[in-house]
């Protein structure tokens, strides 16, 4: 082998590109030639410098916000796993934006899995005999019933005048806790008004929502927390609660 | 169904970002080399990510990082254009014939000694700022990038024996730098 052939296959050696019979040429070229000996032992001290002394280069974390801010934002898939993988980018910026989405995703996945598990039980409540524990029309029987089986008493309202009829009430279990169900009906569609306690005695304006085909009215008031669900028609629904909140405004 | 798949799909986005993004500072690294500036570097960085997305339903893989590079290339080869049409920052470019050149005539002229480490990476950035394009394109894709020849063929739109060819110049040239510099020094 010619010191011109070496020249360049010396590289593909460096690089480990270059097939045994090759490597071989070169390495017995090499130890007869001084000037490519030379030439082999500065290339790949060459390449150990650049790898070891830090020719690269970091991008400024401006870029990657800018990166960042121009991509669509996931915003739209609260998902906790896609969260843990904006922390796996490493990127200090990448963390501080997955940190703020934490908050929003956590208290999302929240609300979304009580209504889901609202309406699970408004589901469970409608099969034979699961409705009810206390039946009765009366808000004096249903009241007291509750009273030792919670930590709270659910308000009990007579909305019969208004055309909802009170036909009972039950104990059920929300968010793992034991919390109280007052039963009424419209017509042929059940109510089932879950009431809880919260930490929170601020009131909170009603929203409805729609989970898995039935609507949820979600209220706050006076340290409890509402939600009405039904498959009763939206407006008919919201009729009910406004219905429910103003007669517990007035004294009966 | 219609179909999601839109430019802003945040599934879309959410993998493109898993897969595109660890790769930022090696992006950064070789639009820094290419064109030798740090504003220029940012702008053709964040322009080869959003082109990137936008073609990143046709990606097929197998290696992000040559994918990557190839646009990134593209994006910095408009911008040696525009650079050329600026009559204030002229493009530097290598005439046909320096690729010809016969690469003995480089080991001739190199100086006797042994290249000793430099203790400072901006020696290294400095003096691989000095080869001519091509063979900086093939030395940074080589030694701080760890493409293979077929890899850096395919993001340089060469042959492989033009990458060989090339990374056999870029490391004759910047050996020669390297001992100059320290005869300098002496």
């Amino acid at each position: 082998m010619t010191c011109d052939e070496a020249e360049v296959l010396l590289h593909a050696l460096i690089d480990g590109e270059l097939d045994a019979g090759h490597t071989r040429d070169v390495e017995s070229h090499v130890a007869g030639c001084p000037r490519c000996a030379a030439a082999l032992r500065d290339y790949r001290e060459m390449s150990r410098m650049v790898a070891e002394t830090g020719a690269r280069y970091t991008a400024p974390v401006a870029l990657r916000q800018r990166i960042e801010a121009a991509l669509p934002q996931a915003r739209a898939v609260p998902n906790r796993r896609a969260v843990l993988r904006g922390f796996a980018m490493g990127s200090a910026v990448s963390a501080l934006a997955a940190t703020g989405l934490v908050a929003i995703v956590l208290r999302n996945d929240d609300v979304d899995r009580i209504q889901s598990e609202v309406v699970s039980a408004h589901l469970r409540s409608l099969q034979a005999g699961h409705l009810t524990d206390v039946v009765s029309t009366d808000q004096h029987t249903v009241k007291p019933w509750f009273n030792g089986k919670l930590d709270v008493s659910p308000p009990v309202v007579d909305l019969t005048a208004q055309g909802f009829t009170l036909i009972g009430g039950r104990l059920d279990y929300v968010d793992a806790r034991a919390i109280g169900a007052v039963v009424y009906r419209r017509r042929q569609h059940i109510i089932n008004l879950f009431v809880a306690q919260t930490a929170n005695t601020e009131r909170r304006a009603a929203r409805i929502d729609t989970v898995q085909g039935f609507n949820i009215r979600h209220w706050s008031d006076r340290g409890l927390n509402y939600w009405a669900v039904s498959d009763l028609a939206k407006d008919e629904l919201s009729d009910f609660g406004e219905k429910f909140e103003s007669a517990m405004q007035s004294p009966h | 169904m219609p179909s999601k798949a839109s430019d802003d799909d945040p599934e879309k986005a959410r993998r493109f970002r898993e897969a595109a993004l660890p790769y930022l500072d090696d992006a950064y690294t070789l639009a820094r080399y290419l064109l030798r500036d740090a504003t220029d570097a940012e702008d053709a960085v964040q322009e080869c990510y959003l082109r990137a997305f936008r073609h990143f339903d046709s990606y097929r893989g197998p290696a992000m990082k040559p994918w990557l590079f190839a646009i990134l290339r593209n994006v910095c080869r408009a911008e040696y254009a525009r650079r050329a049409t600026a009559p204030t920052s002229p493009i530097e470019d290598v005439p046909e014939s320096a690729e010809q050149a016969p690469l003995w005539l480089e080991a001739q002229e190199t100086p006797e000694g042994q290249i000793i480490r430099a203790k400072d990476s901006h020696t290294i950035r400095r003096l691989i700022a000095t080869l001519a394009e091509p063979f900086r394109e093939a030395f940074v894709l080589r030694e701080i990038q760890n493409l293979s020849y077929r890899e850096i063929a395919d993001v340089a739109a060469v042959p492989v024996g033009t990458v060989m060819s090339r990374l056999a110049r870029a490391r004759a040239m910047l050996r020669s730098a390297w001992l100059a510099e320290q005869e300098q020094r002496k």
